[in-house]
């Protein structure tokens, strides 16, 4: 869609593909902002962008790599890490984005996110965390909270939901952070950190789907946001175990984890190619 | 804005001062920068834009302190402020 002759173009749409704008996200939807954050940061960490890929799976946030106005893969359902990693192994050089939700990272791709983290790939995860399958009508996902309603749980969730950071951080990753959509200015500073780190970086951001998830559980999308302002706590350097995502009790944001360790390239170099690396050949 | 005392710089400090432009057809009505601008700033208008959803309007658009925020926090990239250079 064109912009109105009256105002000059918004200050992202160099690194949007205008012509798909407006997104499929709907009204209140978190992504957008997420994905907005996501563009900024790449934007102000000074990172070479056309150096700069952006993975992503199946999902509402999946469609992200198709707005992006960068090298970007729309991968299969759970596989935005394995692409990912092969990208990264294959050129060292580039800076890999994997933008994708809760269900694509943590469900169906929840074994690739243990070993990518495990490897300590030099990867940037962003996870939409919207608590259910919104795409597909509103199904519970393994991060569903307790006794929330989905279409799947009409009674109410009876299973726990799973702990992002501490799973992200018990399988080796070295950059952990949660944030909500409302702290878009913490969370710009997290992804720029994160796309600076040498290592596995994992952010999860909290976002409202008003549509499935808010409207099975009488929220409406600025009562999630007037939640996401009165029930968190931001709490840095927290411990992993006490980020359980309950808003009865209220939910720690901040960024939790980090540390250096070798990264997956360097270990694999050090270990297999000693000669090159002796005459100053390997990266 | 009322402080419970005068900041000690607040000679040297400028407010800045921003000017909102709104990119209203790809406003889809959610309402976040309505409601989270620190200074109020902004409103629900009464026009309709080509999707059908009311697009916000500066009301009181000389308070507004070019935060960004509501650039941030929108979801469509239908909203940004830039700084105010007519003063």
């Amino acid at each position: 869609m064109e912009p109105s002759a009256r105002h000059m173009p918004h200050p992202l749409d160099d690194l949007l593909r205008v012509d798909r704008i407006p997104h499929i996200w709907c009204p209140g939807c978190g992504i957008g902002t997420v994905f907005s954050s996501c563009l900024t940061s790449m934007k102000s960490s000074g990172i070479d962008l056309a150096k700069t890929v952006m993975v992503s799976g199946i999902g509402c946030s999946g469609r992200g790599a198709g707005y992006v106005n960068l090298d970007s893969y729309h991968t299969t359902h759970g596989r935005a890490l394995p692409f990912a990693t092969g990208m990264k192994l294959a050129n060292p050089e580039l800076n890999v984005v994997v933008f994708s939700g809760d269900g694509d990272l943590f469900a169906i791709g929840g074994n690739h996110f243990i070993h990518a983290a495990r490897r300590n790939i030099e990867l940037t995860v962003v996870c939409v965390n919207n608590f259910n399958y919104g795409m597909t009508g509103g199904q519970v996902a393994a991060t569903t909270p307790f006794l929330a309603k989905t279409t799947t749980t009409s009674l109410g969730n009876p299973d726990s939901p799973f702990n992002l950071p501490l799973l992200a951080f018990a399988a080796g990753a070295t950059y952990v952070a949660r944030w909500t959509v409302l702290h878009a200015r913490e969370l710009m500073g997290s992804i720029q950190e994160a796309l600076l780190k040498k290592g596995f970086s994992f952010i999860e951001v909290l976002a409202p789907c008003p549509v499935n998830y808010g409207r099975r559980n009488k929220l409406s999308l600025l009562d999630t946001m007037r939640l996401y302002q009165q029930k968190t706590i931001i709490k840095n350097g927290a411990s992993p175990t006490e980020l359980d995502i309950d808003f009865s009790r209220g939910v720690v944001l901040g960024k939790f984890i980090d540390i250096q360790r070798p990264t997956c390239i360097e270990s694999y170099d050090r270990t297999c190619r000693p000669q090159e690396i002796a005459e100053g050949k390997a990266a | 804005m009322k402080l419970w005392r005068i900041p000690l710089d607040s000679q040297t400090v400028q407010t800045p001062k921003g000017i909102v432009h709104i990119l209203e057809d790809r406003c889809k009505g959610c309402g976040y920068c309505i409601e989270f601008c620190p200074k109020k700033v902004l409103q629900f208008s009464n026009r309709f834009n080509k999707k059908g959803y009311h697009p916000p309007e500066a009301m009181n658009e000389g308070d507004c302190v070019n935060c960004h925020f509501c650039e941030i926090i929108c979801p469509e990239f239908a909203i940004y402020s830039m700084e105010d250079t007519r003063a």
